[in-house]
């Protein structure tokens, strides 16, 4: 709770003082509220000695699309992987500070119940080449342990339906992932995340192997998806960004510079930095 | 370059092609139905067959195959997946070092450990042997394999809420399944050929084994038994017990590529 006013109240203190203190803290101009989502507080971590993310605060709202910007390796996907724990995986890796899902400490509850709540769609589609569509969508059930047939069919359906693919492939379910194209991988792997039934999507770069068609489908379907479920977007493209999301946050060098309303963001940012950024002066 | 390459290539097939028609030659005209269906007959009685040793031989494949396969594999596991740091380094060097022993060395360490403790000889210690010589191979395809499996496919696994046993087990170890295959044929093809180990292991039996506690026959002790003896007929058998165990290897080889060839799909 300490750290809440602190945010907050370092975030009024800004409009006088705007130097100084870290500018995670000071330029974020979501505030808080208990009954966000997922929120981050200090979030600092590390591969190896090497520091990747310095005191992340950042509180995402449900139901929203939540875009990070910024240039290559400033932490954005570090940060996404943080929020479902997929950052501990590569050996050496550290993370400290607290991430709370509806209130409860991601990192205090079991690693594979944090992930079935909260799904990840990647950057390049990756569907499991061994299986058939029907069951890279069943997956996640499947080894799960669940068995019967029915229901399966039925989420399996109703996933693919939600990932606007069900009408391209529902002739040929046992055919192989891999062998769709490009843009219906991505899709099938959205379907796949969805099928675990998640209450958080989160996406790295999800259109940036695709071409213009497959990303404008991805994007509605984000749109789509915003109603049921809180969607955290990492994205090269700021024109994506600004179309598709409600709240952007901007990284740079693995702090957190802006975050705000994606509005606001793109048509009046506080800080030069961010402006820089957006009109593509640097980065 | 590309002439050297075809000529080399060549080369290495000539012993080969050598080796195969020499066999065909000398040993298709001692194949008969008894060859595969009647024991030996007593030195000097013609006719007679290896049927006890073509069964031994499947059978210490087998009780070998209980050994390698799954200290093999997941001790390939192991490497590919949680190997980190000084151990993992000094237990794959010890697999590298292992596969370069003797095997006859390995029938050493089999009549140790199996054959004194019992007393006598036995299909288990000629198992053991074989099992032993096995682990290397199969461990080091296994991890290797499992390695050329893109880290993509873990993390969309794990990202599904799928735990990490699972993982590597229904994904990663699947994924890999063609090429750990291939390591498992290569070492029960080496297996099967081995003779050393087994003289001192299975030793040999002239009759059906009555248990896997006894000693029992196979096709290379035959072979070798056979082949330095002075009688034609047996040397002429000894020639058709080779080209059955080339023929075993590759039925075998065929029948496991049929079996798990359903995994891949197109790309």
């Amino acid at each position: 709770m300490e750290s809440i006013l602190e945010i907050q109240e370092q975030q009024s203190k800004l409009k006088m003082t705007p130097a100084a203190t870290p500018s995670s803290v000071l330029n974020n101009f979501v505030p808080v509220s208990d009954d966000h989502k997922i929120i981050a507080r200090d979030i600092n971590a590390y591969f190896g000695k090497v520091q990747a993310l310095k005191n992340i605060s950042l509180s995402i709202p449900g139901n929203s699309v939540v875009a990070i910007i910024g240039p290559s390796g400033c932490g954005k996907s570090t940060f996404l992987r943080s929020i479902n724990r997929m950052h501990e995986i590569i050996p050496g890796s550290k993370i400290t500070g607290s991430l709370t899902l509806d209130g409860q400490d991601i990192y205090q509850m079991d690693a594979v119940m944090v992930r079935k709540r909260i799904g990840m769609v990647f950057q390049k589609p990756n569907p499991f080449p061994t299986m058939s569509i029907f069951d890279n969508v069943a997956a996640g059930l499947k080894m799960n342990g669940m068995r019967r047939k029915a229901p399966l069919k039925e989420i399996v359906e109703k996933s693919l339906r939600q990932a606007a693919l069900w009408d391209e492939v529902k002739d040929s379910l046992s055919k192989g992932g891999t062998s769709l194209s490009g843009g219906q991988q991505q899709r099938l792997c959205i379907a796949r995340t969805l099928a675990v039934n998640p209450e958080v999507i989160l996406m790295d770069e999800p259109a940036s192997a695709l071409d213009p068609i497959s990303t404008s489908k991805i994007e509605e379907l984000i749109y789509e998806l915003k109603k049921q479920y809180t969607i955290v977007i990492v994205t090269h493209n700021m024109q994506q960004a600004a179309r598709v999301s409600d709240f952007t946050a901007f990284f740079y060098l693995g702090q957190l510079i802006e975050y705000d309303e994606t509005k606001a963001i793109f048509t009046n940012p506080h800080l030069k930095q961010t402006e820089d950024y957006i009109t593509g002066r640097f980065g | 370059m590309y002439s050297l390459s075809v000529l080399c290539a060549l080369l290495a097939l000539t012993p080969l092609a050598l080796i195969l028609y020499h066999t065909l030659s000398l040993g298709f005209s001692a194949l008969n139905w008894d060859f595969f269906t009647k024991l030996p007959k007593p030195v000097g009685e013609p006719g007679g067959g290896m049927a006890n040793a073509i069964v031994g031989t499947l059978i210490l494949v087998g009780l070998g195959s209980l050994l390698g396969l799954p200290v093999g594999v997941f001790a390939g596991i192991y490497l590919s997946e949680m190997g980190r740091g000084k151990f993992a380094t000094v237990l794959r060097f010890l697999t590298d070092v292992l596969n370069g022993i003797p095997s006859i060395v390995t029938g050493v360490v089999a009549y140790t450990l199996v054959v004194l403790p019992m007393k006598h000889f036995s299909a288990y210690a000629g198992g053991a042997a074989l099992g032993i010589l096995m682990i290397p191979t199969i461990t080091r395809t296994t991890e290797e394999m499992m390695k050329t499996v893109p880290r993509a496919y873990r993390e969309a696994a794990l990202a599904l809420g799928i735990s990490q046993w699972k993982t590597t087990l229904r994904i990663v170890l699947r994924t890999a399944l063609g090429g750990i295959v291939t390591g498992i044929m290569l070492a029960l093809a080496r297996a099967a050929g081995e003779t050393a180990p087994l003289l001192f292991t299975s030793l040999n039996n002239r009759f059906w084994h009555t248990s896997l506690g006894q000693p029992i026959a196979s096709l290379t002790v035959f072979i070798y038994n056979y082949g330095v003896s002075p009688f034609d007929d047996w040397i002429a058998q000894a020639w058709a017990g080779a080209l059955v165990l080339m023929f075993l290897i590759l039925l075998l080889s065929i029948a496991v590529r049929i079996a798990t060839r359903s995994v891949h799909y197109e790309r």
